[in-house]
C-alpha cells in the first residue's frame, strides 16, 4: 500500500507537474470569482454561459491527456478516441434520461420519451440499473474501458500497430456511430438522449450546477493529468516509452509488451469516458455525432498542435484549439475548417514540438549529482 | 473459447518468470556443453557433428569464415534455432533443447545482437534500469521504486561500462560504440552466466576496440563470455582460448598463437585473410 501510495504522488513533487495545478487552480478560482462576485452588467463578469463553455474545453482537455497518453508515450495513435468518449457520455446521458422519470414530454413514469415515441412497452434490458447514480458512474469507467480491454486485448496480442491500429480505431468509431443512429439500438437514434432534468437531485439549468459541473470537471481534469503523470513518471512508463521506440527490444528484455499497451489503453479510454460524462451534463444532449471518425481525428490535432508527450501540451492545444473554434465559427463558420488545416500547418512547419516546445520547457532530468541524494528516481 | 482460455492464462505467473536462485550445477566444470550437434536447413549442412564446451567464468573467442555456422550455433544456444541431432547442456542440469527462448534467456544466456538497439529517448541509466532483473509484471513494474540496491547496482554497471558521465544522457546522443557498452550493459543488467557476443567490434574505431577489449576481459571470470569476432587484430587481443570453426565443425581448438600457427587454420582463414590483406 506504501509502494503504491508513493508512486500516485510522485508527480506531486515536480515542479512541471506543480506549476501546472497551480495554473489550473489559479484558473478555476478567477473564473468562479468572476462568475460569482462580479455584477452581471460588469466588463469583467464571467457569464453562467462562458462558464459552462469553460466547462466543454475542460472535458476536451482531459480527453486530449487521455489521446496523448497513449500517443505520446506508448506510441499508439488511436484515432477512435471519441468512441471511448460518447460511452462514457451516454452512460451519464442514461442516467440523466432515468432522472427525469414522469416530467418527460409523454409524462410516462419510466420509459424514457424516444421509447415511448417507438411504442416501446417496457425498458431493454441494458437501461436497468441506470436509474442508480453509483451503477451509471461506475458504467462511465466500464463501458469504456471493457470495449478497450477487447478491442486492445486482440489488436496487441495480434500485434497490429502503427497505421494499421489507426485505421482499425477509426472504423471501430464509425461502426459504433452507424450502430448508435440506429432506433433499434434504444439510445435515441439520430437525437440522442437530450431534455435532461437533474443530476443527483440537482436542477441541471441553475447557474450554482454549472458552476459545480465547471468546478468538477477542472478537479477531474487535475486528478487525471495528475494519474497520467505518475504512469509516465513511473517504472512502467519507461517501459511504454522503451515499447514506443523498440518493442522487439522491450519484448526480450522480458516486458509482456502487449500487457503494457492494453494496461495503458484500457486507463486511457476510462479517462476518455470520464471526460464525456463530464462533458454531456453541460451541453445538454449526447448523440451519434459524437462518435464520428472526424471528431477524433480532431482530437489528435489538439494533441499535436499542444505538442505530443507532454501531457501538458495536450491541454493547451485542447484550449486553444477549442477556443479558436468557438471564435472562429462564430464570426466565419465557413472558414473554420480551413483555419484549423492552416493552424495545423503552421505549427507541423515552424513549431515541430507543438505549443509545448516553443515554452522552451523541457522534462526536468534529474541533476547529475543524484546519486548522492535520497531522492526517488524519476525522469 | 481459445479466446477465453487465454485471457484466463493471463492471470498465471508464467514458470520462467517465477525466479529461480542460481540453478546452474557448473560443479563439474563446463558451463556449456554441446555435442555432436547437427543441424541442417533444405539439405545445407550448416553445423555438422559440432563438440564445443565452455568452463565457467571463461571467455572464448569464435572465429571462422562467413558460413562457417557462428550464428546458427548462437540461435541453438539461445533457443532460436531447433538442431536436428546432438545434445546441448547448461550447466550439468539444464537440457537447452526442451526449453524455449524466454526460458533460456532467464536461466542467464544474455545474447548480445550485433546491431546495437538500445532506447534512444531513454538515458544509460534508465536503459539500464529497464533491463535490471526485476519482476516485470504490470502492477509491480508501474509501483517499482528505485530503491539504493537497485542504484547502486547501476552504478556499478556504468562503471563498468564506462559511461558513468553519461549517466542522464538520452542513449540517442551516444556514439556506434558507447551504444555497444550501453547494450552489454544491459545484458549484465540480468546477471547472466553466460554472454554471448556477436561482433562487438563492428564499426568500431581503434580506441573504441581497446575499451571493448578491456570490457570483454574484465568480465570473464564473473561471466563466461563468448565472443563470435571477424576481427583478427582484436581477437589476438583478447583471447585465452580460440575455437575456429569451418563448414559447421571445430577445425581447431587452443590458445590463438598455437591456433594460428595451424596450416589447416592458415589454410581456410588467416590463410584467405592475409590474402585479402595483401590484395
Amino acid at each position: 500500500m506504501l509502494a503504491s501510495r508513493s508512486w500516485l504522488s510522485r508527480p506531486l513533487h515536480e515542479r512541471s507537474t506543480r506549476l501546472f495545478l497551480g495554473a489550473l487552480i489559479a484558473a478555476l478560482a478567477v473564473v468562479t470569482l468572476l462568475n460569482l462576485a462580479l455584477p452581471a452588467g460588469h466588463p469583467l463578469h464571467v457569464s453562467t454561459y462562458t462558464v459552462t463553455l469553460l466547462g466543454k474545453y475542460l472535458c476536451y482537455a482531459l480527453l486530449a491527456v487521455a489521446v496523448d497518453l497513449v500517443w505520446g508515450y506508448l506510441g499508439i495513435l488511436s484515432l477512435g478516441h471519441g468512441a471511448f468518449f460518447a460511452l462514457g457520455g451516454y452512460a451519464m446521458g442514461m442516467y440523466l434520461m432515468r432522472q427525469i422519470g414522469d416530467r418527460g414530454v409523454y409524462g410516462h413514469p419510466v420509459l424514457p420519451d424516444f421509447m415511448v415515441f417507438l411504442d416501446w412497452q417496457s425498458l431493454p434490458w441494458y437501461w436497468h440499473g441506470f436509474d442508480m447514480a453509483w451503477f451509471a458512474f461506475l458504467m462511465v469507467l466500464l463501458a469504456p474501458g471493457l470495449l478497450a480491454l477487447v478491442f486492445g486485448f486482440l489488436a496487441f496480442r495480434s500485434r497490429v500497430t502503427g497505421v494499421y491500429l489507426s485505421i482499425i480505431t477509426q472504423a471501430l468509431t464509425f461502426a459504433l456511430m452507424l450502430a448508435f443512429f440506429r432506433n433499434e439500438m434504444g439510445f435515441g437514434g439520430n437525437n440522442g438522449l437530450t431534455d435532461f432534468k437533474e443530476l443527483l437531485g440537482v436542477d441541471l439549468t441553475t447557474d450554482a450546477t454549472r458552476l459545480g459541473l465547471f468546478l468538477a470537471t477542472g478537479v477531474a481534469l487535475a486528478l487525471g493529468y495528475v494519474l497520467c503523470r505518475a504512469i509516465v513518471a513511473s517504472k512502467l512508463g519507461r517501459v511504454c516509452v522503451a515499447t514506443r521506440d523498440a518493442e522487439a527490444r522491450t519484448r526480450f528484455l522480458g516486458y509482456r509488451v502487449e500487457r503494457f499497451q492494453l494496461f495503458v489503453f484500457v486507463v486511457s479510454a476510462m479517462l476518455a469516458g470520464v471526460a464525456g460524462a463530464l462533458y454531456v451534463p453541460q451541453v445538454g444532449i449526447i448523440n451519434p455525432g459524437e462518435f464520428s471518425p472526424i471528431f477524433s481525428i480532431e482530437i489528435v490535432l489538439w494533441v499535436a498542435l499542444g505538442g505530443r508527450g507532454t501531457l501538458y501540451g495536450a491541454v493547451i492545444g485542447a484550449l486553444i484549439v477549442n477556443y479558436a473554434k468557438t471564435v472562429f465559427t462564430g464570426v466565419m463558420p465557413d472558414a473554420w475548417l480551413f483555419a484549423l488545416g492552416g493552424l495545423f500547418v503552421l505549427v507541423t512547419v515552424l513549431l515541430p514540438k507543438g505549443i509545448a516546445g516553443l515554452l522552451g520547457y523541457r522534462r526536468p532530468r534529474r541533476p547529475p549529482d543524484s546519486s548522492t541524494t535520497p531522492r526517488e528516481a524519476s525522469t | 473459447m481459445n479466446v477465453l482460455k487465454s485471457l484466463a492464462d493471463r492471470d498465471r505467473v508464467f514458470d520462467f518468470l517465477v525466479p529461480v536462485e542460481s540453478p546452474v550445477d557448473v560443479r563439474h566444470g563446463p558451463i556449456l556443453y554441446l555435442e555432436d550437434v547437427t543441424v541442417s536447413f533444405d539439405g545445407f549442412r550448416a553445423i555438422e557433428r559440432l563438440n564445443l564446451t565452455i568452463d565457467d567464468g571463461e571467455l572464448r573467442c569464435i572465429i571462422g569464415p562467413n558460413g562457417a555456422g557462428k550464428t546458427t550455433m548462437m540461435d541453438i544456444i539461445t533457443g532460436k534455432t531447433r538442431p536436428d541431432a546432438g545434445r546441448v547442456w547448461f550447466g550439468s542440469r539444464h537440457d537447452l533443447l526442451t526449453m524455449n527462448e524466454p526460458e533460456i534467456a532467464s536461466l542467464g544466456i544474455g545474447r548480445k545482437f550485433q546491431k546495437p538497439t538500445t532506447f534512444e529517448a531513454l538515458t544509460v541509466f534508465e536503459n539500464l534500469e529497464l533491463a535490471m532483473a526485476a519482476d516485470k509484471r504490470i502492477l509491480p513494474t508501474l509501483t517499482a521504486r528505485t530503491t539504493g540496491e537497485v542504484r547502486s547496482r547501476i552504478e556499478e554497471v556504468m562503471t563498468t561500462i564506462g559511461l558513468v558521465e553519461l549517466r542522464h544522457r538520452p542513449a540517442g546522443i551516444l556514439s556506434h560504440g558507447q551504444k555497444q557498452w550501453l547494450e552489454i550493459g544491459m545484458l549484465l543488467m540480468q546477471r547472466p552466466r553466460l554472454l554471448l557476443v556477436d561482433e562487438p567490434v563492428a564499426g568500431m574505431t581503434e580506441q573504441e576496440m581497446e575499451r571493448t577489449a578491456e570490457l570483454l576481459t574484465g568480465l570473464a571470470g564473473q561471466q563466461s563470455v563468448v565472443v563470435v569476432e571477424h576481427d583478427m587484430g582484436f581477437v589476438r587481443s583478447i583471447a585465452r582460448t580460440v575455437t575456429v570453426l569451418h563448414q559447421g565443425s571445430v577445425l581447431a581448438e587452443g590458445r590463438m598463437d598455437q591456433v594460428s600457427l595451424d596450416p589447416r587454420v592458415v589454410e581456410v582463414y588467416l590463410g584467405a585473410e592475409a590474402d585479402e590483406e595483401v590484395a
